[in-house]
């Protein structure tokens, strides 16, 4: 029982976020022609917020089944990196634990689990409990939207910008030294023009790819001075 | 689109969503990677967030022009602010969205 209620004491700010977020989503869904079946089966299947809002765009414009799941895939790669940093805490973990930890794993958990790693008290099955009760949460809000959405008229509540306004908040975590700053700048002046030049999805790979690449290159050019690499 | 099709896409969407957060968990547990992936890796999440932003708040969607003045840029300013103040998730969703509602009903 302390497990699941310090996980949850843990969880419930990530679940603030998803309430509001998942209830848009259903409404955006609603709106794009999806009913609840598809939506818990999106939600349940790929779980992964930025991925969903695409996605519904996408299909709401047309395109092919290989460009969604492209961007899905181009979108979601950032969790190769959060994976990544949390095995360090999940150290001779089996694989069916693991199998079931990656399934909750999204930006949001990542970031309230890495910092309680860091602290005391904090153990896998906590992690594990706030990976899935936000996980539940967000299946059930977006699941509900899409009966919500029938009676909230369209752009009401500022109901479109919620992703981006998610996006901009997410988007302020990742700006922790001038490095970050620097690479984010050269990624929104890549982006811009790419999707000014070229058509479809391709700005976010293109830009993100090269931007974090010539980040790495000032960081190496810049710390070569002072560091020996070991 | 039909619902086999659109079955496909769900489990095409998973899989590409799952197997990037399972399998560095699945293979990393003992070992690392090399520098040069790390810090790159590291610098990704910044970029890709970056990138999806950016043409939303810079350029119209539907004619891919650039256009600097558009409501969703100037809602993003006092969005952005109270995102590097406060650092909560849910609270800059709910402002956004309402500057945004009240941006809508000024400007139309």
């Amino acid at each position: 029982m302390a497990v699941l209620r310090e996980g949850f004491g843990a969880a419930w700010p990530i679940c603030m976020g998803f309430i509001p977020i998942g209830l848009s989503f259903g409404v955006l869904a609603q709106k794009a022609g999806l009913g609840p079946l598809q939506v818990l089966l999106m939600s349940t299947l790929v779980f992964a917020g930025g991925s969903q809002f695409i996605a519904v765009a996408m299909l709401g414009s047309g395109a092919s089944l290989p460009a969604i799941v492209m961007t899905t895939f181009v979108v979601n790669l950032r969790h190769f990196l959060m994976g990544s940093a949390l095995a360090v805490h999940l150290p001779r973990v089996n694989r069916w634990f693991l199998s079931l930890f990656a399934y909750g794993l999204t930006d949001e958990s990542f970031a309230v689990n890495m910092a309680r790693f860091r602290g005391e008290g904090w153990d896998r099955w906590r992690a594990l409990t706030v990976n899935q009760i936000t996980n539940a949460t967000w299946i059930g809000s977006t699941v509900a939207g899409v009966y919500v959405g029938n009676l909230i008229p369209a752009g009401a509540f500022g109901i479109d910008y919620a992703l981006t306004a998610m996006f901009i908040c997410l988007f302020t975590f990742q700006l922790r030294e001038r490095i970050h700053v620097l690479t984010a700048v050269v990624a929104a002046l890549l982006s811009v023009t790419l999707f000014l030049v070229l058509p479809g999805n391709f700005y976010v790979i293109g830009a993100s790819c090269g931007a974090a690449t010539i980040g790495l290159l000032v960081k190496r050019l810049t710390k070569g001075r002072h560091h020996v690499p070991a | 689109m039909s619902l086999p099709d659109y079955l496909l896409l769900m489990v095409g969407m998973g899989a590409v969503t799952y197997l990037p957060r399972f399998i560095p968990l699945a293979l990393l547990s003992r070992r690392q990677l090399p520098r040069w992936l790390a810090d790159w890796l590291d610098l990704v999440p910044a970029a890709i967030l970056s990138s999806i932003i950016a043409p939303i708040l810079f350029a119209t969607e539907k004619t891919r022009t650039l256009d600097l003045g558009r409501k969703e840029l100037l809602v993003a300013v006092p969005t952005l602010l109270f995102a590097l103040k406060t650092r909560s998730l849910a609270g800059t969703v709910v402002v956004g969205m309402a500057l945004y509602w009240l941006a809508g009903m000024i400007m139309g």
